[in-house]
C-alpha cells in the first residue's frame, strides 16, 4: 500500500498543480480498529475535496465516521486504528508520513478545534502559553515574543479585555470563552485549513451563535477553508456551502447546501431533514387535577460554615423561590441555558436535594417528608437522565436494571413474575426482549434511552421528570424517543416535566413553558403563547437562536398571561 | 467520539457480554500476566501438593546432614559411609573389621574382646544413614558379629538447614504458610476496607468525617505496636496472624474505595436507584460495591505481597508463625543469617518468594490494563 500510495502521490501531484486552490483532497481514505470482536470499519473509502476558503459541512449521526475520517488524515486514531488511502494537503501525502513531516502541518497549515472547550485546555497553564505553544513550536520565537500576537488573537475572537485575560487559567474562564481561546489556538499560525470537530455542541445555543458568527467572520478575514463536522443541521444550513451526508463510514450524498436542503436526493438525508421534532401537544381539560404543586422551591448549594468568612463559602442559590403546578396528563417544559438551575429544580421537585419550600402531591402534603417517607412515593415520582451511558449501572444485566424498582416496592413478586413484567416493559419502549441478559454497554445511546425509560415505567409512575433526555441522542433518534414518551403519557395518563435546552423538542413536547435563567423564572405560559408571542428579550434571544426565527418584534400582551 | 468505534453486537445472542467478562478478554491477551498466573498456579501446587511426593516432614530433623548444600546425588555418599561406620563402632566401644556396600545393602563386621550385646547394633539405625540393621551371623562366640542393613538414601535437592532438616520441604510449608496469610489476610482487608470505605463515601458528611478521622488516628498508631496489642489481645495463634494483618492493612483498601465512592456517587445510575427508592445500603450494595471491583482487584494484587512481607516481618519479631512452623520469610531472615556458610539457605527461598512477589506484580498490572475503562 505505502509503494502504491508515493507513485500516486507523483502522478497527481501534476494533476493538483492544475488545480492550485485544492486545499485538501482526500481519495479512498478508510479507517479501521482493530477490536477483540475482529476489525470494525469505522470509515470506509470516502472521497472529499476542500477548495481554498470554503466551508465544507460533514454531516451525520454518531457512528458514521466523520469525527473518525478527519482524526485519521491528522494522523490521530486511536491506538488500534489503522487509516490507509490518501489524503494531501496541497500536494503533499498525510497518510503515512511521519510524526515529524506530520507536525509540521498539524497546529501550522491545518488545525483543528475540538467538541469540549472544557477539557482540551491544561489547566495548568495560562491560555496565553498555551495560544502562544502552537507559535513558539511552529516559527522558533520566544513566549515573550509571541505574546504580542497572542494579544492581538484574543482581542480578534472577541475576548473582552484582553490585556487581562491572557493571564487568566482556563477555569476563570467560560464555556464559551473558552471555545473562543481554542479558537484563537487553533489561528495561531494562520492556518489554511481548519477542521472544526462539533464545535458548538457543548454551547448554549446562545453562545452557540456567537461563536459560529465568530468563525465566519474570521474565515472571510484569512481566507481559510473550514471543515465542520456536525450533527446539528441547524448550523450546517447557516454556515456551510457545501455538505457532505455520512452514514456508517461511507458518503451518502454530498452537494451544495441549496442541492442538500432543497432537493436531497438519498432517503436517508430526507430522513435526517425531517427529523426535527414535530407535532404539538394539547393541555389537558382545566378541571384535571394537580398532582405535583410546589412552591417557593429554594435550592441553596455550599453551606454557611461558622469559623470562615461568608466570602470564602460563598452560597449559590441555584433555585430561587420558584412555584410549579403539575396538573394530571400535563407537560411543563423547563428551558433554560446550562447554569439556570432547572435540572436541579427537577431534582427538588423529586424531593433528592435538600430545598425549602411547600410541596403537595396527590393532595398530601410532602413538604416535610425526609429520605425514608418518600421511599415509598418514590414509585410514583420518577426521573430519567440526560446521559444515557451514565445513568445505567455498567456492572448490572440490563434485565437487573429494569425490574430493580420492583424489587423494591413489590417485593413480593416472584423472579418469573418479575421477568414477564420486564419483557412487556421493554416491548412497550420498542425493544427486542431478549435484550434482557444483556450489558448496558452493548447497546446504542437510542436503546439506552429506552431502557431508562422503561426503568422508570415499570414501577407505573404518576409523575415523571425528564431531565434532557433527548441531548444526548441524534436527532433522528430524538424523534422516535419523544413519540415514545408521548404514546406512554396516552396510555398511562402520565405528567411530565420535561427540562432541556432545546426549544424544538421542548415545543413538539410540552403544553406549558417555563423559562429559566440564574434560578429564576424569566417567563411562563402555554407552548403557543411562549414560541409565538414571548415578552421578554430573553426568551426572544433563545428562540432566535434555536430555531433561527425573525427576531419576535412586535410587543404580545403580557399583561393578561 | 470514539462513538464510531462502537462494535454492532452480533445478531441475536440472548447473553451479553459483561465488562468483566470483556476484561477477562483483555486480560488474557497480556502474555506478562497469563505468563504469570501459570507461574504463581505452579508455585502454589508446588507448596500444597509438594508435600505428598516428598519423603521428608517438615520438622524432621536429620543430625547427620546439618547444613548441606544441595544436590542431585543421593545422601549418604557411598564413599563417606565407611567413615560413618568408623564413628558408630567408636561410640559403641566395638573395633569393625569390615564395611563394603552393595547397592541399596551394606554390610559390617564387627568385633570387640567380650561378647557384644546384640543391642548395640542399634547404633548403627540411629544415624540417618543406615536403616534395618540385622545380625546375619554370630561368630567367636559373640565377640564378633556379621551384620547387614540397607542403605537410607535420601535425596536433598536444595540442602539442608543448619538444624540438618530439608529445604525444599519447608520451603513447601513456608509457601503455604505464607500465600494463605497472604490470600486471607488480602480478603480480611478487602472485607472491611471496602465496606467501611464505601459506607464512609457514599453516605458523607459528618459520618464520613468521623470514619475517615478514625482511619487518621489507626494510621498514625505505630504499626508494630498495634500488632502487639492485637496478638496480647487476641492470643497468639495462626489463624490470628492474617486477621492482625488484615486489621492494620484494610486502612489503605478503605481509602481507595472511600474515593471511588466519592465519584461513583456523582454517576447518574446512583441517581436514578436513590429516585427508584433504594436504601443507602441497598445502593451500597448494588451499585457502588460491584463498581468498585476493578480497582480493588487491582489493589488487592499489591496488597498481596505486602502482607507476605509483614508476616515475616512479624516472624522475624517472633510475633508471628513459630518454630518449627515456617513462612518465606522466616526462611529469608533465617538464610540472611547463614549467609556465607550456607548461601542456598538464603537462594532458594528468595527465588521463590520473589518470583512470586513477581508474578503478582505483573498480575496486578495486567488487570489495570484489563479493567482501565479508558482503553476501551
Amino acid at each position: 500500500m505505502m509503494n502504491s500510495t508515493i507513485t500516486d502521490t507523483r502522478a497527481n501531484s501534476v494533476e493538483m498543480a492544475e488545480v492550485p486552490d485544492m486545499v485538501l483532497s482526500v481519495r479512498g481514505l478508510t479507517v479501521n480498529f482493530t477490536t477483540p470482536d475482529g476489525t470494525v470499519s469505522a470509515v470506509k473509502g470516502i472521497d472529499l475535496d476542500v477548495r481554498a476558503g470554503e466551508t465544507l459541512a460533514v454531516v451525520g449521526e454518531s457512528g458514521s465516521g466523520k469525527s473518525q475520517s478527519m482524526m485519521g488524515i491528522m494522523g490521530l486514531l486511536a491506538a488500534n486504528g489503522r487509516v490507509s488511502g490518501s489524503a494531501r494537503y496541497r500536494g503533499r501525502e498525510l497518510i503515512g508520513a511521519s510524526e515529524a513531516e506530520l507536525n509540521k502541518v498539524r497546529g501550522a497549515r491545518i488545525s483543528m478545534i475540538f467538541q469540549e472547550p472544557m477539557t482540551s485546555l491544561d489547566p495548568l497553564y495560562t491560555i496565553g502559553r498555551q495560544i502562544a505553544e502552537p507559535i513558539v513550536y511552529h516559527r522558533g520565537c520566544s513566549f515573550s515574543a509571541a505574546r504580542k500576537q497572542v494579544l492581538e488573537l484574543l482581542e480578534l475572537v472577541g475576548i473582552p479585555e484582553p490585556e487581562r485575560r491572557i493571564d487568566s487559567y482556563p477555569h476563570e474562564m467560560s464555556g464559551g470563552q473558552r471555545q473562543r481561546v481554542m479558537i484563537a489556538m487553533a489561528l495561531a499560525n494562520e492556518p489554511d485549513l481548519l477542521i472544526a470537530d462539533e464545535p458548538t455542541t457543548a454551547l448554549d445555543v446562545t453562545i452557540q451563535a456567537q461563536i459560529l458568527e465568530l468563525l465566519g467572520s474570521l474565515q472571510r478575514r484569512f481566507g481559510m477553508a473550514i471543515v465542520l463536522i456536525t450533527h446539528d443541521l441547524g448550523v450546517v444550513r447557516h454556515f456551510a456551502e457545501r455538505v457532505m451526508v455520512m452514514r456508517n463510514g461511507e458518503v451518502v450524498e454530498q452537494g451544495s447546501r441549496s442541492d442538500i436542503f432543497e432537493r436531497p436526493q438519498a432517503d436517508y438525508t430526507r430522513m435526517l431533514l425531517d427529523a426535527e421534532p414535530s407535532g404539538r401537544k394539547e393541555a389537558p381539560s382545566a378541571s384535571a387535577p394537580v398532582i405535583l404543586e410546589a412552591k417557593d422551591v429554594v435550592v441553596d448549594f455550599g453551606r454557611r460554615r461558622r469559623f470562615s468568612s461568608p466570602k470564602f463559602n460563598p452560597i449559590l442559590r441555584a433555585v430561587d423561590h420558584i412555584s410549579l403546578q403539575l396538573r394530571q396528563g400535563q407537560t411543563i417544559g423547563i428551558v433554560g441555558e446550562s447554569g439556570s438551575g432547572k435540572s436541579t429544580l427537577g431534582r427538588a421537585l423529586l424531593r433528592l436535594v435538600p430545598s425549602t419550600g411547600v410541596y403537595r402531591f396527590d393532595d398530601q402534603d410532602i413538604s416535610n417528608f425526609d429520605k425514608a417517607a418518600m421511599r415509598p412515593l418514590r414509585r410514583r415520582l420518577q426521573l430519567v437522565f440526560q446521559d444515557p451511558y451514565g445513568s445505567l449501572s455498567p456492572r448490572l444485566t440490563v434485565g437487573e436494571i429494569i425490574t430493580e424498582g420492583l424489587r423494591i416496592h413489590e417485593p413480593s413478586l416472584d423472579k418469573a413474575e418479575r421477568d414477564r413484567r420486564a419483557i412487556l416493559a421493554l416491548a412497550e419502549v420498542g425493544l427486542d426482549p431478549t435484550a434482557r441478559n444483556r450489558y448496558p454497554h452493548e447497546f446504542s445511546g437510542g436503546q439506552r434511552q429506552r431502557l431508562a425509560i422503561a426503568r422508570a415505567m415499570i414501577i407505573k409512575p404518576s409523575v415523571v421528570i425528564l431531565d434532557e433526555p433527548t441531548s444526548a441522542l441524534d436527532r433522528s433518534v430524538q424523534g422516535q424517543v419523544i413519540e415514545l414518551l408521548r404514546t406512554l403519557q396516552l396510555t398511562h395518563g402520565l405528567s411530565y416535566v420535561f427540562i432541556s435546552h432545546d426549544l424544538s423538542v421542548i415545543r413538539a413536547i410540552s403544553d406549558y413553558v417555563v423559562v429559566m435563567k440564574r434560578g429564576r423564572i424569566v417567563e411562563e405560559g402555554t407552548t403557543q403563547a411562549i414560541f409565538e408571542k414571548p415578552c421578554e428579550p430573553y426568551t426572544r434571544t433563545l428562540i432566535g437562536a434555536a430555531l433561527n426565527l425573525k427576531a419576535v418584534d412586535d410587543e404580545a400582551d403580557c399583561t393578561t398571561r | 467520539m470514539t462513538d464510531a468505534v462502537s462494535v454492532t453486537a452480533p445478531a441475536a445472542p440472548t447473553v451479553g457480554r459483561s465488562l468483566f467478562q470483556l476484561a477477562a478478554m483483555r486480560f488474557r491477551r497480556n502474555r506478562a500476566a497469563m505468563a504469570s498466573c501459570v507461574v504463581l498456579a505452579m508455585i502454589t501446587l508446588f507448596s500444597f501438593l509438594g508435600p505428598f511426593f516428598v519423603a521428608h516432614k517438615y520438622d524432621q530433623v536429620y543430625s547427620s546432614y546439618v547444613a548441606i548444600p544441595p544436590s542431585l546425588e543421593a545422601r549418604p555418599a557411598v564413599s563417606t559411609l565407611r567413615d560413618v561406620a568408623e564413628s558408630i563402632v567408636k561410640r559403641a566401644r566395638v573395633t569393625l573389621l569390615e564395611f563394603s556396600t552393595e547397592g541399596q545393602e551394606f554390610s559390617a563386621t564387627i568385633t570387640s574382646p567380650s561378647p557384644i550385646d546384640p543391642r548395640s547394633i542399634r547404633y548403627f539405625d540411629r544415624v540417618d544413614e543406615f536403616a534395618d540393621t540385622r545380625i546375619v551371623e554370630t561368630l567367636d562366640g559373640g565377640n564378633t558379629l556379621k551384620l547387614a542393613g540397607s542403605l537410607n538414601r535420601q535425596y536433598f535437592l536444595f540442602g539442608t538447614d543448619t538444624n540438618g532438616r530439608d529445604l525444599m520441604t519447608r520451603i513447601m510449608l513456608g509457601g503455604q504458610i505464607s500465600i494463605v496469610v497472604g490470600l486471607l489476610a488480602s480478603l480480611v482487608s478487602l472485607g472491611i476496607g471496602v465496606l467501611y470505605g464505601a459506607t464512609s463515601g457514599y453516605l458523607g458528611g459528618r459520618v464520613d468525617n468521623v470514619m475517615m478521622r478514625l482511619i487518621e488516628i489507626l494510621y498514625s498508631l505505630p504499626f508494630v505496636f498495634l500488632v502487639v496489642v492485637l496478638v496480647v489481645f487476641f492470643g497468639r495463634s495462626f489463624i490470628l496472624i492474617f486477621i492482625t494483618i488484615g486489621a492494620v492493612e484494610w486502612l489503605d483498601m478503605a481509602r481507595i474505595v472511600r474515593g471511588q465512592t466519592l465519584a461513583l456517587k456523582r454517576r447518574e445510575f446512583v441517581g436514578a436507584a436513590e429516585a427508584l427508592g433504594l436504601s443507602d445500603w441497598q445502593i451500597i450494595r448494588r451499585h457502588i460495591i460491584p463498581n468498585t471491583i476493578g480497582s480493588v482487584i487491582v489493589f488487592v494484587t499489591v496488597v498481596v505481597p505486602k502482607v507476605i512481607l509483614l508476616e515475616s516481618f512479624l516472624s522475624f519479631l517472633g510475633l508471628g508463625v513459630q518454630a518449627p512452623l515456617t513462612s518465606w520469610g522466616v526462611l529469608i531472615s533465617d538464610g540472611a543469617n547463614s549467609m556465607q556458610s550456607a548461601p542456598w539457605l538464603l537462594i532458594f527461598p528468595a527465588a521463590f518468594f520473589v518470583v512470586a512477589l513477581f508474578s503478582l506484580n505483573f498480575i496486578g498490572d495486567g488487570l489495570r490494563d484489563a479493567l482501565d475503562p479508558r482503553d476501551r
